[in-house]
């Protein structure tokens, strides 16, 4: 457990209701290096609150608890790759997320081609 | 690189998941083992970032990938419905199983090209499936059938001219031209030990099980 460094407070932050999970998609050049530290620099500077997870595709695999937990919630907001392939792998880990839940594809940043 | 953010990546890159709040963070390593000194953290953890997700949205449990698949990756429920069951047999970089689904519901999130990706389908890549099944059905519907029957014809063949060498060379022709054609990606072709492949029966032998084992939930699906 690690509390390092202290971060700027934003006042935009309390207004922000969703939760935030960052892929960091590991293991493959999938996605490129400087789009995914892009997408991590953007969420740091934001101050928002968020969760950042080395690899969705591992949870799955590993059925990781933590999937089912976030499934639950109706304002989650996800950080990745196809939201095809994100649903996907939240549906076979026995977690289907809800209707609700934003994916954001980090294929599609400005500076992913 | 901001410093937090660099922090942050360099976190995440050793297995750990990492929460942020608005002025702090905590990191939890989430690898199934440690990261050894100095080893990257692809080399140390135990499970296989390479395996298909069903796309329920598309699949239609015509039982393709279970029929197809000879490493026994696929499996049904008690409902008979398909599933990924034994991810960790799937062979690393090989989406052939994707290539067969005639929906191209079959994904591999770590897979560079689209729609295999999982990439949205358009109608371009339907027709390609639909082209494929037709294939299928000009050699009289049953593949594996198919394959039976011109082994039976190469046995009798061989029995004149019998040569592991020869087979042995007619498999690498047949593995290359697979690879030309983009079935099987080059690094797994490398992986695999051309002496030590494993014998026509066995493959026919596997591909018997796994079609009884798709034949027999479409049976289960039609009784419901």
């Amino acid at each position: 457990m690690q509390s390092l460094l202290k971060k700027p407070q934003n006042p935009k932050y309390s207004q922000r209701m969703s939760h935030t999970l960052y892929c960091r998609c590991a293991y493959a050049q999938v996605i490129s290096g400087p789009v995914k530290n892009a997408r991590l620099e953007q969420l740091c500077a934001s101050g928002e609150e968020f969760e950042a997870v080395p690899d969705l595709c591992e949870m799955a695999a590993t059925r990781d608890p933590r999937l089912a937990e976030l499934a639950r919630r109706d304002d989650l907001r996800i950080i990745a790759c196809h939201p095809r392939a994100v649903k996907g792998l939240f549906t076979q880990a026995g977690c289907p997320l809800p209707p609700t839940a934003e994916i954001v594809n980090m294929h599609e940043s400005p500076s992913a081609s | 690189m901001p410093a937090i953010a660099s922090e942050i990546a360099t976190l995440l890159d050793s297995g750990n998941a990492v929460t942020v709040s608005a002025d702090s963070y905590r990191a939890r390593h989430t690898g199934n083992t440690p990261p050894a000194a100095g080893a990257s953290t692809t080399a140390t953890r135990s499970w296989k970032p390479w395996f298909p997700v069903i796309d329920y949205d598309r699949c239609t449990n015509c039982m393709q990938c279970l029929s197809f698949c000879l490493f026994d990756v696929y499996n049904v429920d008690e409902n008979s419905l398909i599933q990924v069951r034994n991810q960790e047999n799937c062979k690393t970089n090989c989406p052939a199983c994707s290539r067969v689904c005639p929906e191209v519901a079959i994904m591999f999130p770590k897979y560079s090209g689209s729609p295999i990706n999982g990439e949205p389908v358009n109608a371009s890549d339907l027709s390609r499936e639909k082209m494929k099944v037709n294939v299928s059905s000009l050699l009289g519907g049953d593949i594996y059938s198919t394959l039976r029957n011109r082994s039976d014809q190469a046995k009798s063949r061989f029995s004149t001219e019998r040569s592991a060498d020869k087979a042995l060379a007619e498999r690498k022709r047949c593995l290359d031209k697979l690879q030309r054609d983009g079935f099987i990606p080059a690094e797994v072709l490398a992986e695999i030990d051309l002496t030590n492949l494993p014998s026509p029966e066995e493959i026919q032998r596997r591909a018997a099980a796994a079609s009884a084992k798709a034949q027999a939930a479409l049976a289960a699906n039609a009784a419901k």
